[in-house]
């Protein structure tokens, strides 16, 4: 009786890491389509996340839009920000140390998350999707329709930007402006373009990632803490890689859902923040390029 | 070589110890001289960033944890032994210094991105680890409370007290990074800052010299947090989570990467614009806001202006407060002839 409750404890765990590490896939994917394509670093990826769930709950209750045109709302200012973004901040670092654009971001950051309490509504605003509350129900697995949601939202992002990447005539010109700009400008590819909309390709994920997260834990500045879970992802992944962003979303997902339910109890509370960041060490010291990255890293 | 290039810079010098040794202690209000306090805690941790993020070229995003292993260190050295002040000044610091050498150790096999992330993942571990090792923390909401440091029989207990103490560490920690700056290593760190490669075909050890780096730069942040555990009187650490790391790379950005003037200017001008910030809400404030809403904007609008300043210096002007002060200066060195 006992082994079957513990089964049924570890199957759902799993199926829970494995919904929540997709949706931390989706996530990433908004920081590696930026590094993939320009070679720059967004530290303020949660951030992001965060300013969409504000722009769609502030459309949803305080304008009183109707949801899809809120969601609507998120990405279209996702987009703008995006291309604004790359205007205003980030062409003017390019060429300058990998320092300056982390602290950027980092700045980025800061500012955006000090901004929150200026914002339209105060508190935290639940963002109401038309799903249901009870979970799904299959065999041992209890799925919440919105963890269902959000993983069949980050597949089906995750292979469409898959695909551009691989046979879309914009995809192969923005890796080509990754592997060399200057080849790329002498092809007469317009590299300051593709800048632009690979933030704003960030933008559009930032936005459904709000909107998702923004379901699951309510929209207020903590959102921005889910950008936290980005570097391990995309460490494990690999930094350029979208398959990379997959694998890596669901390692977080398991490793920190397994190790809250079997360590939490021995040393209170806190590893599911902790555990990915050790995984993320180690990964560090044994292959920095990730699973799937490419093996081009900076070496000393 | 000479250690003022110019007979005016000793006046200046004299001049300036004169000022921050006799006239403002003995004429500000303790009030001011509190604040004095901070910026002279937060000068010695923003050199001792400097020293890694300036000079080597490494970057650090866990400058706050290490301050952390120092305050805790000494605390527990403080309480459990009864350990005097120095040797807990000197334990913290070192243990510091170890735990960021250890953190460096990333920064022999990646660098850039990749260190900047394996540095964040230290200031998390560290953190949780502080806040869940109740060995560590004390346990009673991750505190420890320090007694005050002695000067022979004197307790310090006043903050006129303890700018003069602080002040001297101050006072070593400019000199220290200074000489250090001239001597064989500070060299070879700034070699490894601007050519890793070439610096290594010269012979330069750079896996001696990061390591090295590292080290020193969380002995100052280990010290620093020591400083900051004996003015408060206790530990805790909330005082050193991620965002105080964040704020050490704003100043040494905001004064100038790689330059001993720029991490004090940053220093100051950190430490003193949330102070601004308070003085210029509170004077709109009966205007625009109720007392109580703008109590909880301060801390967000200081952080946006941080964040909006470190985006402005470093698109406009990378070299910060150091290069805007020596512009200002050559402008008045052939005053009133331009040319």
């Amino acid at each position: 009786m006992l082994e079957a409750l513990d089964l049924q404890f570890t199957i759902l765990l799993l199926s829970n890491g494995v919904m929540i590490g997709l949706m931390y896939s989706l996530i990433a994917l908004g920081f590696v389509l930026v590094y993939k394509a320009t070679d720059a670093v967004n530290f303020a990826q949660g951030e992001f996340v965060m300013i969409a769930g504000f722009v769609a709950v502030g459309a949803l209750t305080v304008a009183g839009i109707p949801l899809w045109l809120s969601i609507l709302a998120a990405l279209v200012a996702m987009v703008g920000f995006g291309f604004a973004l790359e205007r205003v901040m980030l062409r003017k670092l390019i060429g300058r140390p990998i320092i300056a654009v982390v602290m950027a971001t980092i700045g980025l950051a800061a500012i955006l998350r000090g901004l929150g309490p200026f914002g339209i509504f105060q508190g935290t605003r639940p963002l109401p999707l038309p799903l249901r509350d009870e979970p799904f129900i299959l065999g041992p697995l209890f799925i919440p329709p919105i963890q269902l949601l959000g993983g069949i939202v980050s597949l089906v992002f995750l292979a469409g930007f898959g695909y551009f990447f691989l046979k879309s005539r914009k995809g192969v010109a923005m890796r080509a402006v990754a592997d060399n700009q200057q080849v790329a400008m002498a092809m007469g590819i317009d590299v300051e373009r593709y800048f632009g909309l690979a933030w704003a390709m960030t933008g559009v994920v930032s936005a459904l990632g709000g909107v998702l997260w923004g379901n699951m834990l309510g929209v207020d500045v903590n959102l921005a803490l889910v950008g936290f879970k980005v570097f391990p992802v995309v460490i494990l992944g690999g930094l350029d890689s979208i398959p990379g962003a997959i694998i890596g979303g669901l390692i977080v997902g398991l490793v920190e859902n397994l190790a809250a339910g079997y360590i939490d109890p021995y040393v209170g509370g806190g590893t599911k923040d902790f555990a990915p960041y050790v995984l993320m060490i180690l990964a560090l010291m044994i292959r920095p390029y990730g699973i799937f990255g490419k093996r081009i890293i900076e070496r000393v | 070589m000479a250690l003022y290039p110019l007979p005016i810079a000793k006046y200046t010098v004299a001049a300036l110890g004169v000022l921050f040794f006799l006239v403002l202690p003995l004429s500000l209000h303790e009030y001011y001289l509190s604040i004095a306090n901070l910026v002279w805690i937060s000068i010695i941790g923003a050199l001792g960033l400097n020293i890694l993020v300036g000079y080597t070229g490494q970057v650090s995003i866990g400058h706050g944890a290490f301050m952390s292993v120092g305050a805790y260190t000494a605390a527990n050295f403080a309480t459990r032994l009864d350990f005097p002040w120095p040797v807990n000044l000197l334990l913290g610091g070192l243990m510091a210094a170890a735990i960021g050498a250890i953190v460096g150790i990333p920064s022999l096999r990646i660098k850039g991105l990749y260190l900047a992330i394996a540095t964040l993942a230290g200031q998390l571990i560290i953190e949780w680890t502080i806040n869940h090792v109740t060995f560590i923390s004390g346990g009673v909401q991750a505190s420890i409370e320090v007694p005050r440091p002695q000067l022979g029989t004197v307790v310090l207990n006043t903050h006129r007290e303890m700018y003069f103490f602080l002040l001297f560490f101050v006072v070593v920690a400019i000199v220290g990074t200074m000489n250090l700056m001239r001597s064989r290593v500070g060299r070879a760190f700034v070699a490894i800052r601007d050519q890793d490669i070439a610096a290594e075909i010269i012979g330069i050890n750079i896996f001696r010299y990061k390591l090295l780096a590292f080290a020193i730069s969380s002995f100052y942040a280990g010290v620093t947090g020591v400083l900051y555990t004996y003015y408060f009187g206790i530990a805790n650490y909330e005082q050193f989570q991620i965002g105080v790391s964040i704020d050490y790379l704003a100043m040494i950005i905001i004064g100038g990467l790689g330059s001993v003037l720029g991490s004090i200017f940053g220093a100051a001008f950190v430490t003193l614009l949330p102070i601004g910030i308070r003085y210029g809400m509170e004077a709109v404030s009966g205007v625009l806001f109720s007392e109580a809403t703008v109590h909880n904007l301060i801390p967000a609008l200081r952080l946006t202006l941080f964040g909006a300043l470190i985006i402005v210096f470093l698109v406009l002007e990378p070299e910060g407060l150091n290069r805007l002060w020596r512009n200002i200066r050559s402008y008045f060195r052939v005053w009133p002839f331009a040319y």
